[in-house]
């Protein structure tokens, strides 16, 4: 134990990104009271004014890192922290604003502000595995609030969490939903992507639009013919794979793909 | 307490709690005068604006969602109306039900948690809602079980609250059933009960006497409380299409935010739950109003402290939008209409809960966005934030510094700044730097 306090301490912090993840933990109505009891919240601006001083047992880590402050604080939070567990696609992935990594950032900063001098800014968002060890990353876009009270318990029990690593179909077929690229001709990422968020996209008759992120076993090679026989381009399969997690591996590495091919067929015309 | 002026004096919070997102306050005091009152902003940039270009007009309701985990509904709806503006579609009344019936669970969502878990602690003497159970469980049960109500609202018609998956341009992919609507009215008809109560807890607090005379502005819908669509109104009497106001909003780059400050022909002015009861008190339903008057509220309020009472006041009002929408509902409505893209600019504004979001776009023929303008509720109101904190610094400047530090500090909770949101707004035409 790190402080005198008789459960584990536990601290929220957030870098860039949308405050949804950590809203989650609010949203948990029904088990925030317990939780509060199982563990102190030490730090979480969030929710309280009293900030206990650190280490803490287990930091909870939302947002992805996109400034030189944000790189030194992250480096200040491993320090004094037990466990550090990343909840959400801009800390597991860099998240949406990592959009800038296939960008110029310095015309982006020109195009939204007047005074691009007063902005200070790293010319990409990197999930924060990059810069310090990660003990559990938790996905989604947002993370789900059910997964969420289950990390915390496991690390304030000391045990591994129970999330799964498989795809989002495994959920929809557990659901009882109507395969939407089956009987729909509706495009779907679903067997990319890892299950967490109970299929709520082809249950709103939509296909999966992968928010938590490239399952363990994919095969995103394999997906294109099949999204380009349901009448998907390989701009759309671009942007489809360039949305929360667009840095991590298997997506990027797709995008990267359609987007060679196609220069590669500009030329051929030109030609 | 009494205490003389120094003639130097700082104060400064680093981290402001209990708001979403990063931000401090700075003030400082010369000779008995307010020399700087600051709202800082170091929220970093993400960018929208920029990424959004090149993008499908039909990714907007996902990919803006993300700019606010608290009010992604304000952000969805603002994207679908200014494309269905440019795209000259007009959306059946069956989806201005549901898209309304959405807004109003994102209400009921962020209202209660504002203020039960972010503004009532500071009345009450807490550092939070956690801290605050142990003395009042069962004001704190109240309001997180109106807020799962209206979390599960927004479940039901979105799919999830954060970040809902059901909006789409046009409508929506999926009608509820009434059968599924049903099975809700239980919690929201609890709701409508625990609201009322929760206006009567909030008029038993005690309020600093605090007026400024600000510029509001609102929607102002042709019926019903504004939520979803509406004119912009102006407590200047002024009634504009939300292009015509758009274009007399000036947005300035200052160096201590990251979010540009937004002003109305020069002036600072607010938006959010003030400006929008002082300008439609007569739009509230009955049941609303009399709350309303029985808490002690005039049909104007321009004390900022009370925005706890006006909000709750806004949350009897969600919640009986809500059942009248639930109560009227019938299977078989049309989800969607076909939206068509043209080449051709769309302006839309929608009432996120703690204020006007507007929203610009120019698509090309395939429905490419060539040019994006986003403005947040924040924003917009940090010039008036600021205004708020100097003129209390000046009349609280004896009180001691960890009280006035406190009172600063509740002076910006009171417009509920949803900081995150707030950082990414784009320059439009006006740089005036």
């Amino acid at each position: 134990m790190t402080t005198t306090t008789t459960t584990p301490t536990v601290a929220v912090w957030k870098f860039a990104s949308c405050d949804g993840c950590q809203l989650n933990l609010l949203n948990a109505e029904d088990e925030l009271l317990d939780v509060a009891e199982a563990v102190t919240i030490a730090y979480f601006p969030e929710a309280t004014r009293a900030m206990l001083p650190g280490p803490y047992d287990v930091s909870i880590v939302e947002g992805s890192i996109t400034t030189p402050e944000e790189v030194e604080r992250i480096k200040h939070v491993r320090e004094i922290s037990g466990a550090l567990i990343t909840i959400g696609a801009c800390a597991t992935h860099g998240g949406i604003q990592a959009l800038r990594n296939y960008a110029d950032v310095e015309e982006y900063t020109r195009y939204v502000y007047a005074h691009p001098e007063y902005i200070e800014t790293l010319e990409t968002s990197t999930p924060i595995s990059e810069h310090v060890k990660v003990d559990f990353e938790l996905r989604g876009c947002p993370v789900d609030k059910y997964q969420l009270v289950e990390v915390i318990s496991a690390f304030a029990q000391g045990r591994r969490p129970r999330i799964p690593t498989y795809s989002v179909c495994v959920e929809c077929k557990r659901a009882g939903n109507i395969c939407v690229p089956v009987a729909h001709g509706t495009p779907c990422l679903g067997p990319v992507t890892q299950a967490g968020c109970g299929a709520i996209c082809p249950s709103f008759n939509r296909g999966c639009y992968a928010c938590f992120g490239p399952q363990d076993s994919q095969n995103c090679h394999g997906m294109a013919d099949r999204l380009a026989a349901l009448g998907m381009t390989s701009e759309e399969m671009i942007r489809a794979y360039r949305t929360f997690n667009a840095t991590c591996e298997p997506f990027q590495a797709e995008s990267l793909r359609h987007e060679r091919a196609r220069k590669a067929g500009a030329e051929e015309v030109e030609a | 307490m009494s205490m003389q002026p120094t003639s130097e004096r700082t104060l400064s919070v680093e981290v402001l709690a209990r708001v979403e997102g990063e931000g401090g306050l700075h003030l400082s005091m010369r000779n008995g005068k307010v020399a700087e009152a600051k709202l800082n902003i170091f929220e970093p940039p993400r960018f929208y604006e920029a990424f959004l270009r090149g993008r499908s007009m039909m990714e907007l309701p996902d990919l803006t969602a993300r700019i606010c985990g608290i009010c992604p509904v304000a952000y969805q709806f603002s994207a679908c109306m200014a494309i269905e503006d440019a795209c000259g579609v007009t959306v059946p009344d069956s989806v201005h039900a549901l898209r309304r019936l959405l807004y109003c669970g994102e209400w009921i969502e962020s209202q209660t948690l504002h203020v039960y878990m972010l503004h009532a602690p500071d009345f009450m003497g807490y550092a939070g809602a956690i801290e605050m159970a142990k003395d009042y469980p069962t004001e704190v049960a109240r309001g997180l079980s109106m807020k799962k109500a209206g979390n599960e609202l927004m479940t039901l018609v979105g799919g999830r609250s954060v970040h809902p998956v059901n909006t789409k341009i046009g409508g929506f992919y999926k009608m509820p059933s009434v059968a599924d609507m049903m099975a809700l009215r239980p919690a929201l008809a609890q709701g409508l009960e625990d609201a009322l109560e929760t206006v009567r807890f909030c008029a038993g607090l005690e309020f600093p006497e605090f007026e400024r005379p600000y510029l509001f502005v609102s929607l102002r819908p042709e019926t019903g409380y504004p939520i979803d669509s509406g004119r912009i109104v102006t407590s200047r009497g002024e009634d504009l299409s939300v292009r015509e106001f758009v274009e007399r909003v000036e947005e300035v780059h200052v160096e201590h935010s990251n979010a540009l400050h937004g002003v109305l022909d020069g002036e600072p002015y607010v938006v959010g739950p003030l400006a929008r009861y002082s300008l439609n008190f007569d739009r509230l339903s009955p049941l609303a109003q009399q709350a309303a008057r029985d808490a002690g509220l005039g049909e104007t309020c321009y004390n900022p402290f009370k925005s706890i009472i006006v909000r709750a006041v806004e949350t009897v009002e969600a919640f009986h939008e809500a059942l009248r929408i639930i109560d009227s509902w019938v299977d078989g409505l049309p989800a969607s209409v076909p939206v068509p893209p043209r080449e051709a600019e769309g302006w839309g504004a929608t009432e996120a809960p703690r204020g006007l979001c507007f929203h610009r776009y120019k698509i090309d023929d395939d429905g490419l966005v060539t040019d994006a303008q986003i403005a947040p509720p924040t924003s917009q109101n940090q010039p008036s934030m600021e205004a708020d904190l100097r003129e209390l610094a000046q009349e609280w400047m004896w009180m001691s510094d960890e009280d006035l530090t406190l009172r600063a500090e509740v002076a910006i909770r009171n417009y509920d700044p949803c900081i995150s949101c707030s950082v990414h707004f784009l320059d439009l035409t006006v740089d005036r730097g």
